[in-house]
């Protein structure tokens, strides 16, 4: 049991896919501008790559070396569509507001990262936790970045008021810097060098 | 991994497909109707916001039916379309203004001097929303669309029965960045527009968005809205699609016809 706890724990801190692997970068600044949308999408995510890796997984002896990516990218392209239309059916509003990046979680490179490099080589059990933990890394990334952007850009948190803005007002001036996408990058550099601080055999060796 | 033979790769990728496609497929049979109500619904809430309406989660669709009556317009004529000549494409329920504005047949294309509104086509016909109270017609819902910043952003506008007073503005679909441009959506600066005067005595379009606040104390206040701050952009475009819809190459032709209706 151990093992599988294992898989799970360790992608949320030590192997985060974001901050370690820096990889799923674009969702990570596109959808975090408010939690609701982050957190649609950090479930869609976590979804996504349980499932492919579990798919992947259980056909892994039968998939030709040659076609291999192919294969994977079908069945991860097929687990996204349905993902969405899931989200269009049942929270129309928050798929209204996350657009194109929904179908984008195709091309997310933890997804097809993870079923390379774990989904391959073992056997299903093992590669959904994986997929379950990389996904809950990404969600806490995403989850982290939404929250400090939506909190000072907006004064918000899930759409409840915290910070009553000037234009309500209230006596907070939002930061307009938090609704765009560089911000993003700053807040997951600072969240990458807290990161390294407080697990320092993270840094590289000079 | 093994380095399966031709037969056998090709086999896998076909097995792959199909498992894939039926599983898709049927995903998105399956939903679809669930989802045509969503967006069904999501239009008709737009619909009641903007002709002010109050409605709760539970009586949309009542709110709707009893207070909204659709009706179908030739854009160029102003004429209401008879109900005869509506057909599978020229549908009240199924309208879909992308897809006409696209279609030759329904479409037309806006010559680029009169095009300030950024969209390059229209449709030749349009579904506008009489509110009706205690039957008499009250206020009139008008579909708007227009280039903001980044998107093109869909919306209605609701005018007075007098044809001159705003009552309230929507946007249901577009991509603005969010707290900036997205601010159209903030119900505070969509009040701004309520009691507005569209058009000066003479008809011609007014209405403004300014960069900054408006000067309350100036004579022709009533004519300007306040500008968002920090999305100049996106403010000159809500500006320039409610100048060019409201103006004659938008409802032009259906407003004259309809004063003479209203007001004889």
């Amino acid at each position: 049991m151990g093992k599988y706890k294992n898989l799970i724990y360790a992608p949320i801190f030590e192997k985060n896919p974001v901050a370690v692997q820096v990889l799923g970068l674009c969702s990570a600044l596109a959808v975090t501008t408010r939690l609701e949308t982050a957190l649609a999408m950090a479930l869609a995510v976590t979804t996504v790559i349980a499932f492919s890796n579990l798919t992947v997984s259980l056909i892994r002896a039968h998939i030709p070396g040659s076609i291999r990516i192919i294969v994977e990218m079908v069945i991860i392209a097929s687990l996204v569509i349905i993902v969405d239309q899931i989200l269009k059916t049942y929270a129309y509003q928050t798929s209204k507001q996350m657009s194109v990046f929904v179908g984008l979680i195709i091309t997310n490179c933890i997804v097809l990262g993870r079923a390379e490099a774990v989904a391959l080589k073992n056997p299903p059990a093992i590669s959904f936790a994986d997929g379950i933990g990389n996904g809950l890394g990404y969600s806490i990334m995403l989850l982290s970045v939404a929250f400090f952007r939506e909190l000072l850009g907006s004064g918000t948190l899930f759409g409840f008021t915290i910070l009553p803005v000037t234009s309500e007002g209230g006596w907070y001036m939002p930061n307009g810097l938090f609704l765009l996408a560089p911000s993003g990058f700053i807040i997951v550099g600072l969240l990458i060098w807290a990161l390294r601080t407080w697990k320092p055999e993270l840094r590289e060796r000079e | 991994m093994p380095d399966a033979s031709v037969k056998k790769t090709i086999f896998v990728a076909l097995g792959v497909c199909l498992v894939c496609s039926i599983l898709v497929s049927s995903a998105a049979v399956s939903m679809r109707s669930a989802q045509e109500q969503n967006k069904r619904l999501d239009r008709i809430t737009n619909i009641l916001e903007a002709g002010g309406l109050p409605f709760t989660d539970k009586n949309v669709k009542i709110t709707y039916e009893t207070r909204i009556r659709p009706m179908m317009i030739d854009l160029g004529t102003g004429e209401t379309v008879p109900e005869q000549s509506l057909n599978e494409i020229l549908n009240i329920e199924a309208f879909d203004i992308k897809s006409m504005a696209n279609s030759v047949e329904y479409g037309r294309s806006i010559a680029p001097d009169r095009d300030i509104a950024n969209i390059t086509r229209m449709p030749a016909y349009m579904v506008v929303y009489l509110v009706i109270e205690n039957d008499r017609p009250e206020k009139i819902i008008l579909p708007i669309y227009g280039k903001g910043l980044w998107s093109t952003m869909y919306g209605f506008i609701a005018l007075d029965k007098d044809l001159t007073t705003i009552k309230g503005i929507t946007f249901y679909d577009h991509a603005e960045t969010p707290g900036l441009g997205g601010e159209i959506d903030n119900p505070r600066w969509k009040n701004i527009w309520k009691d507005k005067q569209a058009f000066d005595i003479n008809r011609n379009v007014k209405i403004s968005v300014v960069k900054g606040m408006v000067d309350q104390s100036a004579p022709d206040s009533q004519y300007g809205v306040d500008g968002i701050t920090g999305a100049t952009l996106t403010s000159r475009g809500v500006d320039n699609t409610v100048k060019f819809w409201l103006g004659n190459n938008g409802y032009g032709p259906f407003l004259k016809k309809l004063m003479g209706e209203f007001h004889g």
